[in-house]
């Protein structure tokens, strides 16, 4: 199937035959594809709500990098675009693992190329992840825990790269098929590895034509894609819009076809009302929740039964049909995201015994009381919570729990504010309560209990509180081998840091809504707005 | 000519028995329509503000999810929001956020902007030089740009707000009654005053502020428009004031914009308010400018 | 004049250097910091050694002196360092946003005086009629509506009613001129209303001011000829203060369209200015903060040289 390209190739060829011969050669992969036939042509825009700052993958954090950049890059292995969450290559041909599940091989495709017409090789592959990894000094890499199970790199020969664990890992897999893992080139990053930051060359389906800073970002077809007859699109125009309201205007107008992070219901409402049948709304479950975190250390909440009758006290099934109709915030769900594709998530049999997930709120709410009394707080105790000052879904929220709190004689002054002063109050523990988020590409034990770990041991987890048995259950549950056996270490967490401890707890997990023109087509939601976002299936009906 | 109605003023009292302050306030009335229709609505405001509580017909904080967007109607006249919570009533209470916000702010910046003012001008010399450079510094900032940089290491919330919007506007008094001011230094009174041996802080406070009472009121006035304007605005940022305090320019913010078409009544009314209130101010403003710039009377 | 303006130049000096001082020292005490931001985002796992290692890099170790005194070092030689957060050039980050904010500031300004100067002018000779009073309210109407309430309500009009939106993309004047007025000139009107109304107020009482001087009284109690004459004379005269209030209402215009800009999704000064302070983009906020500044300060200079200019009766020393 290899096609060697040569300058002139395309001229000798008349166009039909190019294009007859691309349907012949790449109809869809049958299956979950579209049943039309998909048409070559035409430009894409769509709306970004952020600007990127670097354009580095290995140490950005924001999808507003992703969103215009991930076209111009290949990764390792993917996340199958019409099936989350199954892996598949992406320059891996294949890849195999070793008994003892300390040793994974890959086979790279031959003939991907680089932007600039040089090959894609392991060498590349291994300079990437050894930039992650184990970045040089003065390189930042944002995710390089995530790898601390690899033990070294090597490559045996141009076309293999063989990873060798320090012990067997359940997320390896997953985790190489990141979409922040951008395959850069071994010899641009050997001269400098901080290139990338301001610099585009990839080997992905398109390439890159231009950046005007806080505008916009042009991306063109990559004719030498290594999937022949991809992408569909001549190209792409990232358009970048920071309030929701022109976000949403543009939709409606038809200036930007798409949004990929997501649209609130509201919105959503109002761009179907307003072109009907143009537009089809593709909506899923969220890797992204928000979160009540409680300063651990600060009276009267290092007692548990504050703490639990804080949780006790939330209606998540009554804010499940209030809030999803006006925010992002929707379903019901503990340590796990609740939905298809899923294979953590907590039943909700079981889930309803837990404190504050349970469905008759008056029962506790009246325990509510009874604990706080219990502890010695008064009626009408008062305290702050702490919450970012973007509205969807941050302040929203914020107003919900108030007033759940306030129905358990609670008094709490709500205190929005900046990203920058948010942050550094919630890591220098200058706070009683906040509104904490988290949003993962994947669903993924390893990532999604991170934030629970004992403060010394997470970053993230600003509830600061130590707590060494949470700390083994996640050590035990990521070399899990066995799925069954994994799966209850998971529950035992979840019970311990929800009911038991209530340390910090998730309200709801968020719905990612996608209003897109009908004309947009090839593109599958996933529950997460970091995946899928090469484009390379993407096609533009007439 | 607008002026010359002000010879009248030495005839009312002696003529009439009702209260100098109603004769004055009526005449006012008569003389500027605009001025009058202005004060009425800053009194309406100023009532709803202070008797919220037995007017608003519901709890500004009372969420109802199973009213969210009710359109206006018998039960909620300005219909519900995104929280089932009543925009009139979220309304009649913010406007103690616009007022409170609006007067404290004014208030602060036109009295320490006078007293600076004053200041620099008795002093004059080096001091002057220094105040009026030090003024110069914060006049080249933008009002909005300003404000954000104050609520930026502030953080938000009303207290802050009132601060933020208290700052820029400083200087801007103070360049305006030292204009004032300086024209009075050069009077002979306050030679006498001096010659007569009396100290600094008794002449400024007893011989000159009195005398700079016509920018200060003007000032004062203006700055209530302006303040509400800036509040809004912030809020409307996210900056300002917090969610579920009821502030007109945080009813704009996110839900109102996003949910314009499907609940127009959540994006009008609180506009509405904002606008009405600062033009009220404005117009009142404006007509005191009239009625007391000595620039504007016909010597 | 040649001593005067040198004077006056040599004067900008502290009050820039004043402004650098404060925006400085507001932004270090401002909480939290760029580097907390960067690595705040999803899935970021970032211990303090990494926060530390990055805020090295971007110079943020180093003592307050130490920064502020490189900070001065390089725009004395006219580099103002790179961005905290794109790591891009400040010059070339704020160029790109530069022609968007003077063509609005400009058309805003022409909305400004085509509005202001005929209405002030009308409103002053037909003092206290029905025409004045409406010049009025329609002017204290333009300072009192929030302007991006204002933007608001045109995008709602033109999405509801017409089903059109203008471009949310800026397209330069000299690519393609019908595209760039039909994104600016909404802007400018939401803009250029609120902006007339300061002006057209100035221009009624400078006119009123100048009207009621006793050479134009004598000239309009003799007849018309010379009352038409005197009347330029007189408009002349009373431009002085409408030129002031425009031209630093055109300063502010620059740098100070914040929430504007928002609403119609302009990629301007304005929009970098929210963005980097949010950001805690010291060197980015500071280099705004300079340029709106300075250009402040330049306009009231030139206004004062306009002064000169138009008015023989004022000299300088």
């Amino acid at each position: 199937m290899r096609v060697t390209e040569r300058p002139g190739w395309h001229a000798a060829i008349t166009a039909s035959t190019i294009f007859s011969l691309a349907l012949l050669l790449f109809s869809p992969p049958g299956g979950a594809a579209e049943k039309e036939n998909p048409r070559s042509g035409g430009e894409l825009v769509f709306a970004v709500g952020e600007t990127p700052p670097s354009y580095d993958g290995h140490r950005e954090t924001t999808f507003a990098m992703l969103h215009p950049i991930a076209p111009h890059y290949s990764t390792l292995l993917r996340f199958d675009p019409q099936g989350y969450p199954k892996i598949i290559g992406d320059v891996a041909e294949s890849w195999s693992a070793s008994k003892d599940g300390l040793t994974y091989t890959f086979k790279i495709r031959k003939g991907v190329k680089f932007h600039d017409g040089s090959e894609l090789t392991s060498k590349d592959v291994k300079a990437t992840y050894d930039k992650i990894i184990l970045p040089p000094q003065g390189v930042a890499s944002a995710r390089k825990a995530y790898y601390d199970m690899v033990d070294r790199i090597e490559t045996p020969d141009i076309y293999t790269v063989v990873f060798h664990l320090k012990y067997p890992s359940a997320s390896l897999l997953a985790n190489l098929a990141s979409p922040w893992n951008f395959i850069y080139k071994a010899e641009i990053l050997e001269k400098d590895p901080r290139w990338y930051e301001k610099n585009i060359m990839g080997s992905g389906p398109f390439t890159f034509v231009e950046y005007v800073p806080g505008s916009h970002w042009v991306g063109k077809k990559n004719p030498n894609y290594f999937m022949k007859g991809r992408p569909y699109l001549d190209g792409y125009k990232a358009i970048f819009i920071r309030d929701t309201a022109p976000r949403v205007a543009a939709i409606r107008s038809g200036q930007a076809l798409i949004e990929f992070r997501g649209f609130n219901p509201a919105a959503k409402e109002d761009i179907v009302k307003a072109l009907g049948d143009k537009v089809v709304v593709q909506e899923s479950p969220w890797i992204c929740n928000l979160t009540v975190t409680i300063n651990n250390e600060k009276k009267p909440f290092d007692d548990v039964r504050v703490r639990r009758a804080l949780t006790l006290a939330i209606d998540r099934w009554e804010a499940s049909k209030a809030l999803s109709q006006i925010s992002l915030m929707k379903y019901v769900g503990g340590l796990f995201r609740p939905g298809a594709g899923s294979q953590y998530a907590t039943p909700e049999a079981e889930l309803t015994k837990l404190a504050g997930f349970g469905k008759n709120i008056e029962a506790a709410r009246k325990e509510a009381r009874r604990l706080l009394k219990e502890a010695g707080v008064p009626e009408g105790f008062s305290f702050t919570l702490k919450n970012r000052n973007v509205r969807e879904p941050y302040e929203v929220t914020g107003v919900f729990v108030i007033d759940q709190w306030r129905q358990i004689g609670l008094n709490v002054t709500h205190m929005p504010q900046e990203g920058g002063p948010y942050f550094n109050d919630f890591r220098q523990g200058n706070y009683e309560t906040g509104i904490d988020f988290n949003c993962d590409f994947m669903d993924e034990p390893d990532y999604q209990l991170l934030k629970f770990l004992s403060s010394d041991k997470s970053p993230l987890n600003y509830a600061r509180y130590k707590d060494s048995v949470l700390d083994d259950l996640y050590e035990k549950q990521g070399r899990a081998t066995n799925a069954k056996e994994r799966l209850k270490l998971l529950r035992q967490f979840e019970k311990r840091v929800l009911d038991e401890q209530a340390y910090q707890f998730h309200i709801l997990w968020w719905q990612r809504i996608i209003p897109h023109w009908a004309k947009v087509k090839g593109w599958k939601i996933t529950p997460s707005h970091y995946l899928n976002q090469d484009l390379r299936e993407i096609w533009l009906a007439e | 000519m607008a002026g010359e109605a002000d010879t009248t003023i030495e005839v009312l009292p002696a003529v009439s028995h009702i209260p100098r302050w109603l004769a004055v306030s009526l005449r006012f009335a008569r003389q500027r329509p605009l001025g009058a229709a202005g004060a009425a609505i800053i009194i309406i405001m100023a009532l709803a503000a202070s008797l919220a509580d037995v007017i608003a017909p519901f709890d500004p904080l009372k969420t109802d999810y199973a009213r969210m967007f009710q359109p206006p109607g018998a039960n909620h006249w300005f219909g519900t929001d995104a929280f089932g919570r009543d925009v009139l009533s979220r309304i009649i209470y913010g406007s103690r956020t616009a007022l409170l916000v609006g007067f404290s702010s004014s208030f602060f910046s036109a009295t320490l902007g006078a007293i600076l003012g004053v200041g620099s001008a008795y002093f004059g010399g080096r001091t002057d030089l220094i105040t009026q450079r030090l003024m110069d510094v914060l006049l080249s900032f933008p009002l909005i740009v300003l404000a954000l940089a104050v609520v930026a290491i502030l953080g938000s919330g009303i207290m802050n707000v009132i601060l933020a919007i208290t700052i820029p506007m400083i200087p801007r008094c103070a360049l305006v009654v030292r204009s004032t001011a300086l024209s009075l230094r050069r009077t002979p009174f306050v030679d006498a005053a001096r010659a007569l041996g009396f100290g600094h802080a008794r002449i400024i406070f007893r011989h000159m502020l009195p005398n700079v009472m016509a920018p200060y009121l003007i000032m004062l006035t203006a700055f209530q428009g302006q303040a509400i304007l800036l509040e809004a605005s912030l809020s409307f940022l996210g900056l300002g004031v917090a969610e579920p305090t009821a502030a007109w320019g945080l009813m704009l913010r996110g839900a109102a914009v996003e949910f314009a078409e499907r609940a127009p009544w959540m994006a009008i009314f609180p506009g509405v308010a904002i606008s009405l209130s600062v033009f009220a101010f404005n117009l009142l403003g404006d007509s005191l400018r009239d009625a007391l710039d000595p620039k504007l009377r016909v010597s | 004049m040649h001593q005067y303006i040198l004077k006056r130049l040599l004067l900008m000096i502290p009050t820039l250097l004043g402004v650098a001082v404060l925006v400085f020292l507001m932004l270090r005490v401002a909480p939290g910091d760029i580097v907390e931001l960067k690595y705040a985002g999803t899935g970021a796992f970032a211990p303090k050694e990494v926060l530390d290692q990055e805020r090295a890099q971007l110079g943020l170790d180093k003592p307050l002196w130490h920064q502020f005194l490189s900070w001065m070092w390089g725009i004395v030689r006219f580099d103002f360092g790179n961005s905290m957060w794109t790591g891009r050039p400040i010059t070339y980050e704020i160029w790109i946003r530069l022609e968007l904010s003077l063509e609005l500031a400009l058309m805003a300004t022409l909305v400004a005086v085509l509005l202001s100067i005929p209405l002030g002018t009308l409103a002053a000779l037909k003092q206290d009629t029905w025409v004045d009073y409406f010049v009025r309210i329609f002017s204290i109407a333009g300072l009192s509506i929030p302007s991006f309430w204002l933007g608001i309500i045109i995008i709602l009009g033109f999405l509801i009613f017409v089903k059109w939106l203008p471009p949310l993309t800026f397209t330069s004047f000299w690519v393609d001129p019908k595209a760039n007025l039909t994104q600016l000139i909404w802007p400018a009107l939401a803009v250029g209303y609120r902006y007339s109304a300061v002006a057209t107020r100035m221009t009624r009482s400078a006119v009123l001011e100048v009207l009621r001087e006793d050479y134009i009284r004598t000239a309009r109690a003799k007849g018309l000829w010379e009352r038409v004459v005197l009347t330029r004379h007189a408009l002349k005269n009373a431009l002085l203060p409408v030129i002031t209030v425009i031209g630093l209402e055109f300063a502010f215009l620059i740098g100070g369209l914040v929430v504007t800009e928002q609403v119609f999704n302009l990629n301007g000064i304005g929009m970098l200015f929210v963005e980097s302070i949010t950001r805690r983009d010291y060197t980015m906020t500071q280099a705004l903060v300079l340029l709106v500044s300075f250009s402040f300060i330049f306009v009231n200079f030139i206004v004062d040289l306009l002064y000169a200019w138009l008015d023989p009766r004022i000299r300088y020393q």
